[in-house]
């Protein structure tokens, strides 16, 4: 039965199948794998890619169908909901025993179920409560800078209206104390009116109500409609419009626009993000030989694939055909490097049908090297407990398994130790440069110089790197060996000190290079907005190895950085915490050794050079308390590059938290998974990548796009120009609002305070709805200052939106100047020269509707070229919206003035004939000329002069020069480690147990049976060996780290 | 590929407007165009400024006070509110020609009959001949709506109230002769408040639409007593009625009386003494308002106006001024830069 994940409840029971999402934080019952296993991919939830095992309590796990788990009656207890993700505390209440629930029991929420056919699970929690929404934090109506400072003004403004309506209430008060009852002969007061004090009371309300206009209720409308044009802009995008993924860039909300042309930190995730959790088996180094050069990177590129191979795998790409001819030769080299990466690993295979092999890595990488040997000949069919069949160039060969030394984050390298079917016996390791090259036989010096020379270039290509090595073992080492092994049974120490003792003297084989693809365009993405001073972290919940690679894979680090800083804290033991200290100032850097000899200084501010911080999650914890964030984002915002990794999702949203309340700075979340929805909701934008598998954070963002490069045309066209046209729409309105309303500030000087109005009621009416809003919407939607292209070949053009140049205080300051000059202008020149003037018939022209039509008409010829100096982009609509207005206006006015209108409502329309007896008057149109000269005339002196004196970046750009994008994959001088791998230990000892063989091939082993279920335990135990964090070190991280940066400097 | 474009509805349109591609004109404000803009405008503003000044220094204008709060004034005596149907005489002489026509208008200063509530207290359709407004006056008309006997006033309202109701005769003193100049009084109103916004209404004789209605508290006879002689002249279109009526935008104004059009003045007043006998009933003095006549004639643009010429003037060489200044900066600062 199907049921919708809304109606999913606690206590249910519920069946998943393989890749579904997991739906709720579930207690694992059964699984249709052997033990009640289950495989789980976090990517989602953590970012990190490789596979992870869960297993059932073991009385749950035969629970295998349906009818006996409906029979499931147990209890229990356990936490109350918590954000915690990698800890889960319980206990089972069933058939009167009690059985311990750890992390390792539980399927949370936003996981996905990978290489298991389906599995049971008991709801612990659901909806709100899961572990995933726990951490997806609050969300916040959010609201552009814009926004805010625009309901500060309309509050100033409205102040500034109180304030003009007590100046006049005043100015009331007096007049009708000195003049106003003296004039009571041919106007008495009203009855209720028993004073000039009264009076005022009554004015101050009038002129509040009839200069109301200068708060600008339809600004807030129009701005709405300006923001919902420029979200249809960007949904209409063909450019962000991804055509593999077939969906097109989509603002989700249509409030924000303007803020994407200030953005200033950019927080990405990695995975599914930057990258596109592909790994590519890219380039090898064999015996002192690259391979995986493509010769000519524009021209057609033929994949290389053995021709006669039927189970290669045809996603595989290789572009070099030497390799597969030194394959086909029978180098022994190349064969024996395949063979390594045929056995040395810890995959499962399923073989379906003939040919249809289908591996179940726990990583992508693993999974790309079996891949690779098995597209070149070396095919990995099966393993049992302990048997590893492949089929090498045709011929089935099985070894015999003798033992893996598995995988871990200090070691580093994984090894397996088999016989071949002649019986001998050799180990094959696989790992990191730094750790393996110091374990091979010390001669061929010039092999292992060539190798890690190699493995140098691809690190800093950004590849994911591995060494290869071998040794013989002798059946006497082999026994004495595995004597000690047995010893050492499950003591990690004694254990890890074995593994050491076999592993040296190996012979280097040579080294791969994987590489996790990036998204398209993301180095150069990331470039371009570091030039537009845009800064990018990195926050994943990926390990540190893939982060820093990754890192420099997309150009964010670089050789040439000054210092990388790395931050990598555990919650372990005391002595790591010492060497995490040494490791403040070291991984590879130049001047390392100053520090001592440097006084601290904290002078943040003149760093010189590039820094680069790397902090990981029990680091950032400790560094984001109250006391230390300070110290951190001063320090992280010094460094050009912040990589934070192993972060929570909840950290993720504290780090973007961080950098709003210390930098005061808009900021741009990215993301793409569940992971990633609570830093997309704290920041001020919220971008989800759209067309991946999950849509948590697609449904948590403002605007969602499929390819991170999008980003660019994001913010660097969308944005700026959103925040262009915003900011011009601004300036304007405020401006032909002020224009409009001060008139009847003048003119109430001149006639008692009476709020007498200067135009006819239907003119106030129409002003800001008909006559005036459209050409300054028209700007708002259409305006352009330098075309799209422009703005990417120029990134800097961005910079004036991260200062907020365009609009801020003083920018409305100066609105509101010019407009207030303007209803000066529109106030007395009108005043000067109809007081005396008459027609040429000799009829005086100072009448009070001579006065508003004058006054009316040239205040909207004034504002209509103010706003065609305003738009600088004149489309079609500019045009028709501007000489529309115009045109509208003066229909409207002779409409309202006709005679028809006045015999059916003689009260209302008593302006009737104003129109055209005022218009026809020349002095009338001398006096419209004149205040239109005086209104327009200095502000096009000083744009001019401005253009001239201090012209603005976008002004210059005029000339056609396209951006010299230099190649970017220069490689800098010094060495790096590209090793990476996503993997996890404990697999090892999950093959070796035989715990995940089908029951098939366990029957054939029965004497895995000693090893019993002990795996699991290991595995638990390593992760909470931990003990609880040292807060000193942290502390103490940070301000070495300062020290540091300062004497660097 | 045709496949894969139908593929692809949520393909946005590529048209030029969603893609924001549309033909534009993208004007600049380049030397080229603004620096002849500003020399153009000043030009021509000096050139207009010019003519102005010089026809407004054709214009002549006689101005004469008659509020009478001088001693020596020929008015002194009937400032005093309390005098009743008091006369006084001015005289004055004119040295040369008053080319005519002659324009006849009486000012008023600080007179705020641009005071809200002075300015809407009047029924334009009472004024309209509308006679259901004769019964119901509106109501913004208060306190001038109905009389102390609960009748309407027609017409209601405080502007038509505080009518001023001058009649000024002009005499020339020929050879110690008094020889009244003729006044013409038609057309001295706008066309379309005399032919539209005002009418009487259609009921004959007009007295007969005044029934049962009071007349306004300060008003000597009824509306349509004020020119019983001319049909055309009187009631809601008597013209003196009408400009009083237009009521003006600024507390100093003056308002057309007559015109000097017929007989041996059509041509203008001759050099010579005149007299104006005035009937003094509209006191201005206890809101130190101030009375006036105007003799004046007019041109193409109206009458005198030395302000519009001078602030063209201004204005004209302020822009060539500008612009020369824009040139030297533009040369000091653009040229360099383009080597």
């Amino acid at each position: 039965m199907n049921e919708k994940w809304m109606n999913v409840r606690v206590g249910d029971i519920i069946k998943l199948e393989n890749n579904q999402f997991v739906a709720a934080d579930l207690l694992l019952l059964s699984s249709s794998e052997p033990h009640g296993l289950c495989y789980i991919e976090t990517a989602e939830l953590d970012g990190s890619t490789n596979m992870k095992v869960r297993q059932s309590v073991s009385v749950t796990s035969e629970l295998g169908d349906p009818n006996n788990l409906a029979q499931f009656n147990g209890e229990v207890v356990c936490e109350p909901p918590n954000n915690k993700l990698d800890r889960f505390r319980g206990m089972l209440y069933w058939r009167e025993k009690k059985y311990t629930l750890t992390n390792q029991n539980m399927l949370l929420r936003g996981c996905v179920l990978r290489n298991t056919e389906a599995c049971y699970g008991l709801v612990i929690f659901a909806g709100p409560d899961t572990k995933l929404m726990q951490n997806s934090g609050r969300t916040k109506f959010k609201r552009t800078s814009i926004d805010r400072l625009m309901n500060t003004l309309v509050l100033w403004i409205f102040a500034f209206l109180v304030c003009m309506g007590i100046v006049l209430a005043v100015g009331n008060a007096v007049w009708e104390r000195e003049v106003g009852t003296l004039f009571q002969h041919y106007l008495p007061w009203d009855p209720s009116v028993n004073g000039f004090l009264f009076s005022a009371v009554r004015t101050f309300w009038s002129y509040v109500i009839i200069l109301n206009t200068v708060v600008p209720i339809s600004l807030y409308v129009s701005v709405e409609v300006i923001r919902l044009g420029h979200s249809y802009f960007i949904n209409w995008d063909q450019l962000m419009f991804c055509s593999k993924c077939n969906t097109a860039a989509e603002a989700r909300t249509t409030t924000l626009s303007e803020e994407l042309g200030q953005v200033e930190y950019i927080f990405s995730d990695k995975t599914g993000t930057l990258t596109q959790n592909i790994m590519s088996f890219k380039k090898c180094s064999i015996n002192g030989h690259s391979y995986g050069e493509v010769a000519d990177p524009l021209g057609p590129q033929p994949k290389v694939s053995i021709p006669n191979l039927k189970i290669s795998n045809p996603d595989f790409c290789f572009y070099d055909d030497t390799l597969l001819e030194s394959v086909k030769v029978g180098d022994s080299h190349t064969q024996e490097f395949f063979r390594l990466l045929s056995l040395c690993h810890t995959i499962m295979s399923e073989e379906k049908s003939e040919g249809e092999l289908v591996y179940k890595a726990q990583s992508p990488d693993e999974s790309a090297l079996v891949t690779a040997a098995r597209n070149f000949g070396f095919v990995f069919r099966s393993r049992t407990l302990g048997t590893i069949t492949t089929t090498e160039m045709g011929r089935t060969v099985t070894y015999t398994l003798l033992a893996i030394l598995d995988f871990n984050n200090a070691r580093k390298r994984m090894s397996v130790i088999v016989r071949n079917p002649e019986g001998r016996i050799r180990l094959y390791c696989k790992g990191a440069d730094t750790v393996l090259l110091q374990r091979l036989r010390p001669c061929k010096q010039d092999l292992i110089n060539i190798t890690s020379d190699h493995l140098n270039e691809y690190a800093a290509d950004g590849l994911r790197t591995l060494a290869l090595a071998y040794r013989d073992l002798t059946e006497e080492q082999w026994e004495m060996w595995s004597e000690s092994h047995q010893c050492a049974d499950k003591e990690e120490d004694l254990l890890s000190a074995a593994y050491e003792q076999i592993e040296q003297d190996m012979t280097l084989l040579g080294g791969t290079a994987i590489e996790d693809k990036l998204q398209e365009g993301v180095p150069e993405t990331i470039a371009l907005l570091s030039l537009a001073n845009i800064k990018t972290w990195i926050v994943t919940g990926d390990k540190q190895e893939t982060a820093v690679n990754i890192g420099y894979s997309c150009k964010m680090l670089t050789d040439d950085m000054t210092q990388v800083f790395i931050i990598s804290g555990h919650n372990g033991e005391r002595e790591e915490v010492v060497e995490g200290c040494g490791e403040v100032c070291f991984m590879k850097f130049k001047g390392a050794g100053k520090q001592s000899q440097c006084p601290p200084s904290n002078r943040m501010d003149n760093i010189s050079g590039d820094f680069a911080l790397i902090i990981n999650g029990h680091s950032l914890a400790h560094a984001l308390e109250a006391d230390m964030e300070e110290e951190f984002i001063t320090t992280a915002c010094a460094c050009k590059a912040v990589i934070c990794c192993r972060v929570t999702p909840l950290q993720k949203a504290q780090v973007v938290e961080l950098v709003k309340k210390y930098k005061r700075a808009v900021t741009l979340a990215i993301g793409d998974g569940a992971n990633d929805v609570s830093m997309i909701k704290s920041a001020h934008i919220g971008v989800g990548i759209s067309g991946q598998e999950g849509i948590q954070a697609v449904l948590a963002s403002d605007y969602s796009f499929s390819q991170f490069r999008f980003l660019q045309r994001l913010l660097l066209v969308h944005g700026r120009w959103s925040y262009l046209r915003m900011c011009r729409f601004l300036c304007y309105f405020f401006y032909k609002n002020f224009a409009f309303t001060m008139v009847h500030f003048w003119f109430g000087f001149f006639c008692g305070f009476s709020a007498q109005t200067v135009y006819d009621q239907f003119f106030i009416t129409l002003y800001n709805i008909v006559y005036t809003s459209l050409p300054v919407l028209a700007m708002g939607i259409f305006d352009q200052d330098v075309p799209d292209q422009r703005s990417l070949e120029y990134p800097k053009l961005y910079e004036p939106g991260q200062f907020n140049l365009l609009f801020n205080k003083k920018e409305f300051f100066i609105c509101i100047a010019q407009g207030i000059y303007t209803s000066v202008v529109l106030f007395f020149v009108p005043y000067a020269i109809l007081a005396n003037a008459s027609q040429s018939n000799g009829e005086p022209l100072t009448d009070y509707q001579t006065f508003a039509v004058t006054t009316a008409t040239a205040l909207v010829i004034v504002v209509s070229v103010q706003i065609s100096l305003d738009t600088g982009f004149w489309t079609i609509f500019n045009h028709v919206f501007v000489w529309g207005s115009l045109g509208c206006y003066f229909t409207i006015m002779f409409a309202v003035h006709s005679q028809t209108l006045f015999s059916s409502f003689p009260n209302h329309f008593h302006f009737v004939g104003s129109a055209q007896s005022t218009l026809l008057q020349p002095v009338v149109w001398l006096t419209i000329a004149l205040a239109t000269v005086i209104c327009i005339v200095p502000v096009l002196a000083f744009r001019f002069l401005k253009l001239d004196l201090k012209p603005q970046l976008s002004d210059t750009v005029r000339k056609t020069r396209t951006l010299t994008s230099g190649r970017l994959g220069a490689r800098g001088g010094s060495r790096r480690s590209g090793y990476a791998f996503a993997h996890q230990e404990g697999f090892g000892e999950l093959i070796t147990s035989g715990k995940n063989m089908r029951l098939s091939s366990l029957a054939l082993a029965s004497f895995a049976s000693r090893h019993s279920s002990s795996w699991i335990d290991t595995l638990r135990r390593k992760k909470h060996a931990h003990t609880p964090p040292s807060r000193w070190r942290a502390v103490r991280l940070v301000h070495l780290l300062l020290l540091t940066l300062s004497c660097c400097n | 590929m045709v496949k894969e474009e139908n593929e692809s509805p949520n393909r946005p349109d590529n048209t030029a407007f969603t893609q924001q591609r549309l033909p534009a004109w993208q004007p600049m404000l380049s030397a080229g165009i603004v620096i002849p803009g500003f020399v153009l405008i000043g030009l021509a503003f000096i050139g207009i400024g010019v003519a102005l000044l010089i026809t407004s220094r054709n214009i002549q204008v006689l101005e004469l006070d008659y509020t009478g709060t001088e001693q020596n004034s020929p008015c002194f005596q009937c400032s005093d509110p309390d005098q009743q149907d008091c006369v006084c005489t001015l005289q004055f002489s004119i040295n040369s020609l008053f080319e005519g026509p002659v324009f006849f208008y009486y000012g008023l200063s600080n007179y705020f009959q641009n005071y809200r509530r002075y300015g809407v207290s009047r029924d334009d359709g009472q004024l309209y001949g509308d006679l259901s407004y004769f019964k119901e006056p509106y109501d913004q008309c208060e306190p001038y709506r109905f009389d102390r006997n609960k009748r309407p006033i027609v017409p209601c309202g405080s502007v038509a109230n505080c009518i001023a109701v001058y009649t000024f005769r002009l005499f020339q003193i020929v050879n110690g002769q008094q020889k009244e100049v003729p006044l013409d009084g038609k057309g001295i109103a706008w066309w379309t408040d005399y032919n539209i916004k005002f009418r009487n209404p259609t009921v004959t004789p007009l007295r007969n639409a005044f029934n049962s209605t009071a007349k306004p508290l300060f008003w000597p006879r009824p509306a349509y007593e004020l020119d019983p002689s001319d049909p055309a002249n009187n009631g809601f279109i008597n013209q003196d009625f009408l400009v009083w009526m237009r009521r003006a935008a600024l507390p100093d104004f003056r308002k057309l009386y007559r015109r000097i059009t017929e007989g041996d003045y059509a041509n203008g007043l001759p050099a010579g003494n005149y007299s104006l006998e005035i009937a003094y009933n509209y006191p201005v003095l206890s809101f130190s308002g101030r009375k006036m006549v105007v003799f004046s004639n007019v041109s193409w643009m109206g009458g005198k106006n030395e302000f519009l010429g001078i602030a063209y003037l201004v204005i004209g060489t302020l822009c060539v001024v500008m612009s020369v200044v824009m040139l030297i900066v533009y040369a000091k600062f653009k040229f360099p830069e383009e080597d």
